[in-house]
């Protein structure tokens, strides 16, 4: 019996609806008292006691039933939503997360598990009224150990046999501790017809909880089982279902709520609704059977029996006769409206009509607006796609070679389609950040009360897009640099308002693209950097040497060096730089560059600067004698042939003037220390002078230019990003691979990394913006 | 009885060693963690990398660093002939599984060299570190070196000598 579809999508909606609740939670302590908020943390924790009943999940209902209570109570305005509550339920909402997984497994709890549960149940009941409480626990019980008795679902129902009058049993005892508080007096009796289908257990699905569930909605005034489609015993499937339940349902709830009752069902099982009262009865019930079906008012009427054909074409006759010219006055009658003034259809039955119609759309809508993929398969997507990107360039270039005009544009057109499908391959694996800093919502929550500071997260440019794989792992980074500025980098109250600061500290997250790349902030109005202090520091562990006068933007970035982050330094120096070169480090294996930038006293601000995507990217390629080097073309400002005078410039200085600026210039045949005997001095000149000159590449990251001098240009090229591995890791200086059209490998130059290693074997002073 | 012969089977794949020659002397891996043996490629060098590294090839789409073995042997660079191969292994680094080829100036055969006949590594007088030696594999009457790859290729520490470099 194969139950993982259906259990994959509660999982993955209990998880979803439980990080939904976390959000809806802190932003209630922000506007405490707005109802929609409430309102929304209900829905979700009643959800996940209805999917969870669904399953038979009973530790889960019974804990959600609980915070429900509650929750119903702080709507009713009984109970105050005080900190110390929302800090309850966010607990609450924690431990029926560690509920899900054990549940589904069929695990039993762990002991400790268990005892979280009970003592937040406890404190849950504090809030409660006692009797009432009492009672409710009471039933909470009862409705476990009715679940219990219950049969674990995949077995033949207790049907075929003459149970059922010890089932009829069954309901009468959960129908005495059925909750009296619900039963209201006014509360209007639902019948709702459910034709289970043959499959429901073999989907994993028991009828049996559905109606436990349904109990908890309202009282069950009747249930009547029908086994009119029974067959004779020889030929009873055990597997199969073939009951249906005529069952009476007095409550107070919406459609809409009881409808969600059998979401899980709905695929194989006829429900059918009856709203309590009215003459119309039996024409909205028909209504209602009706699968998402015809879309149009008319032909829903008629397939509810409700209208006949003929009348239907009368009506929409005169519909189309008042839209021809004269034109009524405000325009032409909406159908529904001509049905009800000519008598045809009773108005309640044309509104419901109307209901179902729109319901029709709002679910067709949604079934266009997300699908779940499974990240494999996109994965796998964005390989091929790069294969694609490779071999398309390798066939344009093999046109240019033979120099094929006609083949050449058809290449070129086609290279075009296949980066717009690159790009759009990437753009699904695009996400919001938003996610990922919202979590920072409960951190900054939960540390600051720990820490006994008052601190808010501020967030700006949720919105902004990246790839999944750098979301994933940007959460660590991010988690490093929050904590640290709250724990060190502001400081206590006292001292806040001893300089004049709000005893308010913030902390802000700040999103946004700048030139191809993604730049992450993470700022607060805390003490800052203690330049000093790091000084010595740096010299101490000879990280500086003692002459050296480095500017304030050097000493802070001396935070991120290995030699930095001890234990000793924490107490020291504030504690800044507590696996501050961790973090640098991860940042850089995602190919980015992390910078810090502080005002003693004023607070800090730690930069991020992020490629937007590991897997292609747009690339210029340079030559240097046979080997064939990657610039990513965002870092690429300009190129300029390299002047004879220039070439002396560099040689003697390391530096020319381009423009009346100075730039830093660096041979890449140097940098890269390539004298490889197979290409002798005296070949490479004449190589040189075979191609004409050398050439300068101006190249630029984060506030910084640098010259790369290299033999040949080639233009841009589409690159796909191949991991150059493990053994490469220490590398300085070159980022990856990608393979060329060709089948040749060319390594892509990591830019950042080229003009950290010039700046360290230039002289000082000659550091340029 | 089955589940014997099985044993048996796998002990004989176990027991399979391939030959290759580095200058003039023969050495022998076990045959499982090879993958495929290539004719040598025309290499993309890499920059700053430990002189052992010789390079990078494309094998159908993934970038694989080549090692010449010599190099990490401290003997001098060899020289690619028609004979040189690069021999794709698959190894083992921080529980990651990584191919890394290795240059070698020819390859022999695939021979059979039962546990029996594997003598321990000499202690001294031999004229590689002792910890790339598995063993001594006795083949008709001589010895072979089994190499161990996990020292030979240990990735960690190829990388961490290019690191030194640069």
């Amino acid at each position: 019996m194969d139950m993982t579809p259906a259990l994959q999508i509660f999982i993955a909606e209990a998880h979803e609806l439980l990080e939904q609740m976390e959000q809806s939670l802190l932003l209630l302590e922000h506007r405490p008292g707005d109802r929609e908020l409430l309102d929304a943390v209900f829905r979700t924790a009643h959800t996940i006691k209805g999917s969870a009943g669904m399953f038979g999940f009973n530790t889960i209902v019974a804990h959600t039933h609980q915070l429900e209570n509650l929750l119903d109570r702080v709507r009713a305005g009984e109970v105050a939503l005080t900190p110390a509550l929302s800090a309850l339920l966010l607990r609450c909402g924690d431990h029926i997360g560690t509920l899900v997984m054990p549940a589904v497994d069929n695990l039993s709890l762990e002991a400790s598990v268990i005892a979280v549960g009970e003592s937040l149940e406890r404190e849950l009941a504090q809030y409660l009224p006692a009797p009432p409480a009492a009672d409710r626990h009471s039933m909470a019980a009862d409705l476990a150990t009715f679940l219990d008795g219950g049969p674990p679902s995949g077995e033949p129902p207790p049907v075929a046999h003459p149970a059922s009058a010890s089932m009829a049993d069954d309901y009468a005892v959960f129908l005495d501790s059925a909750e009296p508080a619900l039963s209201q007096p006014a509360a209007m009796v639902w019948r709702i017809a459910l034709q289970f289908g043959p499959d429901v257990f073999r989907n994993g699905m028991d009828p049996l909880s559905i109606l436990h569930y349904l109990a908890t909605l309202g009282e069950l005034v009747n249930i009547t089982t029908l086994w009119g489609r029974l067959p004779p015993l020889a030929e009873m499937d055990p597997e199969s279902c073939y009951l249906d339940m005529v069952v009476e349902l007095d409550t107070m709830v919406e459609r809409s709520v009881i409808d969600s009752v059998f979401d899980f069902i709905r695929e194989d099982c006829q429900i059918r609704l009856t709203p309590p009262s009215s003459q119309v009865q039996a024409q909205l019930a028909d209504l209602d059977a009706l699968a998402a079906g015809p879309a149009k008012l008319g032909e829903i009427l008629v397939a509810a029996n409700a209208l006949t054909g003929a009348a239907l074409a009368t009506a929409l006759a005169k519909q189309a006769a008042e839209s021809q010219p004269p034109v009524r006055p405000g325009g032409p009658r909406p159908l529904g409206q001509i049905l009800v003034d000519a008598g045809a259809v009773p108005e309640p039955v044309v509104d419901a009509a109307l209901a179902r119609q729109q319901q029709t759309r709002q679910m067709n809508g949604q079934d266009t607006k997300l699908i779940r993929v499974d990240a494999e398969k996109l994965d796998q997507l964005i390989t091929l796609v790069g294969e694609l990107v490779i071999a398309g360039s390798g066939t344009f270039a093999l046109a240019q070679q033979a120099k094929l005009g006609n083949i050449m544009e058809s290449a070129a057109a086609l290279l075009r389609l296949v980066e717009q499908v690159r790009d759009n391959a990437l753009g699904l694996r695009m996400v919001p950040i938003a996610a990922t800093f919202q979590r920072f919502q409960r951190v900054v929550r939960d540390v600051s009360l720990e820490l006994g500071k008052d601190i808010e997260l501020v967030i700006a440019g949720a919105e902004t897009e990246l790839d999944k794989s750098v979301v994933e792992r940007i959460g660590d980074p991010l988690m490093h640099l929050v904590r640290n500025a709250m724990d060190h980098g502001i400081e206590n109250a006292e001292r806040r308002m001893a300089s004049g600061k709000s005893a308010r500290a913030k902390i802000s997250l700040n999103a946004y693209h700048d030139s191809g790349s993604i730049v992450i902030e993470v700022s607060d109005d805390g003490g800052g950097l203690p330049l000093e202090k790091i000084r010595n520091k740096a010299i101490e562990r000879g990280l500086l040497a003692a002459s050296a006068n480095p500017t304030p933007q050097e000493i802070q970035q001396l935070v991120f060096e290995a030699g930095f982050s001890t234990a000793d330094a924490v107490s020291n120096l504030s504690g800044r730089g507590v696996g501050m070169d961790v973090v640098r480090r991860s940042i850089e294996t995602l190919r980015g560059m992390i910078e810090i930038d502080s005002t003693e006293g004023l607070g800090t601000l730690v930069r991020i600067r992020l490629p937007l995507t590991l897997a292609i990217i747009d690339g210029f390629m340079v030559g240097l004698g046979t080997a064939r080097y990657v610039l990513p073309l965002d870092v690429v400002v300009e190129c300029m042939e390299l002047s004879d005078l220039d070439r002396h410039s560099v040689s003697e200085r390391g530096f020319i003037n381009v423009r009346g600026a100075v730039l830093p210039v660096v041979r890449l045949r140097d940098a890269f220390a390539l004298s490889d005997p197979d290409e002798p001095e005296s070949s490479r000149t004449q190589g040189e002078i075979a191609n004409g000159r050398e050439n300068i590449v101006v190249v630029r990251f984060g506030g910084l230019k640098a010259g790369l001098v290299v033999d040949e240009l080639f233009g841009e090229f589409q690159t796909v990003i191949k991991p150059l591995g493990k053994l490469f890791s220490y590398l300085q200086g070159i980022s990856g691979s990608t393979i060329l059209g060709s089948g040749e490998v060319a390594l892509i130059l990591d830019v950042p990394g080229l003009i950290k290693r010039v700046e360290r074997t230039r002289p000082q002073g000659c550091v340029v913006a | 009885m089955q589940a014997a012969a099985q044993a048996d089977g796998a002990g004989a794949e176990d027991q399979q060693y391939l030959t290759f020659r580095l200058g003039e002397e023969t050495f022998a891996m076990p045959i499982l963690m090879i993958k495929e043996i290539l004719e040598y490629p025309e290499l993309t060098s890499v920059p700053l990398m430990a002189a052992c590294v010789r390079g990078v090839l494309n094998l159908r789409g993934r970038v694989v660093p080549v090692v010449d073995l010599a190099v990490r042997f401290g003997r001098p660079q060899s020289l690619a002939t028609r004979r040189t191969c690069v021999v794709i292994l698959e190894v083992l680094a921080d529980g990651e599984q990584l191919d890394v080829g290795i240059m070698v100036d020819g390859v022999n055969q695939v021979i059979e060299i039962p546990a029996a006949d594997i003598e321990p590594p000499p202690g001294f007088g031999a004229k590689l570190r002792t910890d790339f030696i598995r063993g001594m594999g006795k083949v008709n009457g001589g010895f072979v070196v089994i190499l161990d790859s996990a020292t030979v290729l240990s990735i960690n520490e190829i990388a961490a000598l290019g690191a030194t470099m640069a």
